[in-house]
């Protein structure tokens, strides 16, 4: 009997997954994405906004047009899952019934969970590139900005792409500088961590280059309150951060439906998912990709693209009664842009943290270190989500488990892990 | 690594202060080490977050993050501040014994 696959969100994970799974099994699934609107952004194009060097409208496209033919698309608001009857509720009365639930619906900025954040200024002195409007408010924003203190804060973690608020500091720095005003600009760098990022070899380096840039870093900063009539950021321990211009990374959850389906998630709307099968935790006939999930490593693009391949072997041998293969790694990869041109390269999994060296062998990107090779190696990342991951399609030389070769471990005597 | 002696018994923490081995630790420990981290008497409040705090790592492998604990603990952010300040949620690991909370990635 043809199997019934329910793929919700129609993102980077669920038009990877769909492509992949309809791939694989051709008229043996009939398979349905879930998504409230059509368009799809690619997110990692934001960061780019404010400072000119792209265009919110490139950035986004259709999501059917990214789905193979036979892909059933339906275009509505998800109301809730009933994981015991096995059935997805939308908004406009559609029932859709499941042998394979997948979750790709992602993570939701939610900055009204922050006291003040969407209060005075919200959108004006004070706003977010992690969305579309936010990103192009913030275009204007730098445009207008002749002098003063830039404060960029992520109230807490888990966040998409946890280096683009260290990225948006490098940029805004080259941006400044161009603009000949780097010297009446006093950046700094708010995070709740207790370095500029959660593993320590990259965070040494990140916080070697905030420095060598006069960029300001805050550790250990928990963002209670924004107060923007009195333009300043108030920590939970009662520390006061002065403001001209704050860009705020909001508080994570993930999609709101995911709150209304008993079981479904955790307290912040995230599923619990096995970390190395993406089966859920909740059901087995439930898997997860992407930043919907609780797992262990970033959410991120990467992330999503080096899962898909995993999941759909899984997904499959679910419904042919096999036994799951546990090969995820937690591999992940993320360009930083550091302005000028230049960009690092990070490449890590569960249990080896971003180390040195070249990527993905000893002839590849360098690893941890600046360079313009890496800068190209983003701009092109864009013609390749669109042409390459969406389709679902392995990149040549790239593979789904964290490459060791080119990588320089520490002594055996140090600790690799997390 | 490291020994030190909570309530008569020796345990072995790492450098940062926290329980290697959670099983070691017992709830007359608890004042010692809070009085350690610079927190004077442990009330019920303190004890509902401690127990929490417990119960997640028992259930979960790892203990809660601020935000978690202020979803979930009954006890809200801003007193969890006020209880254990600078740092609710490894504060709260490290007097109730358990490693380091691993945050998010």
């Amino acid at each position: 009997m043809t199997k019934r696959i329910v793929i919700l969100g129609g993102g980077t994970g669920g038009t990877l997954s769909a492509n992949r799974l309809r791939r694989e099994l051709g008229e043996g699934a009939h398979i349905t994405v879930v998504d409230r609107d059509d368009q799809h952004v690619y997110q990692p194009g934001l960061l780019f906004v404010p400072f000119g060097m792209a265009d919110a409208e490139d950035l986004v496209r259709s999501r059917p047009g990214q789905l193979a033919e036979g892909i059933g698309f339906h275009c509505g608001e998800i109301e809730r899952v009933d994981i015991d009857g096995d059935r997805v509720h939308l908004a406009d009365g559609t029932v859709l019934g499941y042998d394979v639930l997948v979750v790709a619906t992602g993570a939701r900025l939610m900055p009204e969970e922050t006291e003040g954040l969407t209060g005075p200024g919200w959108r004006h002195r004070v706003d977010t590139f992690y969305d579309l409007d936010g990103a192009m408010g913030l275009e204007s924003a730098l445009a207008a900005f002749d002098g003063g203190r830039l404060v960029v804060n992520v109230i807490d973690l888990p966040i998409k792409c946890p280096v683009a608020p260290l990225e948006f500091c490098f940029l805004a720095d080259w941006y400044f500088t161009e603009l000949g005003i780097r010297d009446k600009v006093r950046l700094t760098y708010a995070t709740p961590l207790d370095g500029a990022f959660t593993k320590p070899v990259a965070s040494r380096t990140l916080a070697g280059l905030l420095e060598a840039k006069g960029i300001e870093l805050v550790t250990e900063f928990n963002t209670g309150e924004i107060d923007g009539a009195g333009n300043r950021l108030v920590s939970f321990d009662g520390r006061e951060l002065e403001f001209d211009l704050a860009v705020v990374v909001p508080l994570h959850g993930g999609a709101s439906y995911v709150d209304r389906s008993p079981g479904l998630g955790d307290e912040f709307g995230f599923i619990r998912t096995d970390e190395h099968t993406l089966q859920s935790k909740v059901r087995d006939n439930i898997f997860v990709i992407g930043d919907a999930a609780s797992v262990p490593t970033s959410k991120a693009g990467s992330v999503t693209h080096f899962e898909g391949e995993v999941l759909v072997r899984n997904v499959i041998r679910f419904l042919e009664g096999n036994p799951l293969d546990a090969a995820f790694d937690g591999h992940t990869n993320c360009f930083i842009e550091s302005g000028f041109g230049k960009a690092m390269l990070i490449d890590f999994n569960y249990d080896t943290e971003p180390l040195p060296g070249r990527y993905p062998g000893a002839a590849g990107l360098p690893l941890l270190k600046e360079s313009h090779l890496n800068h190209l190696g983003k701009l092109m990342f864009s013609w390749l989500y669109w042409h390459s991951l969406l389709p679902g399609r392995d990149l040549p030389g790239i593979s789904s488990a964290m490459p060791r070769a080119g990588k320089q471990f520490p002594a055996a005597t140090e600790s690799q892990g997390v | 690594m490291s020994t030190k002696v909570y309530a008569g018994t020796e345990v072995t923490v790492n450098d940062e202060g926290f329980f290697t081995e959670p099983g070691s630790w017992r709830a007359e420990m608890a004042p010692e080490i809070a009085r350690e981290s610079g927190i004077g008497e442990l009330t019920d409040r303190h004890w509902q977050v401690l127990e929490f705090v417990r119960a997640e790592y028992t259930d979960k492998g790892t203990g809660p993050t601020v935000r978690a604990l202020g979803k979930t603990s009954g006890v809200p952010v801003k007193e969890l501040y006020q209880l254990f300040p600078k740092g609710p949620a490894k504060l709260a690991a490290r007097i109730a014994g358990i490693p380091k909370p691993r945050g998010c990635i």
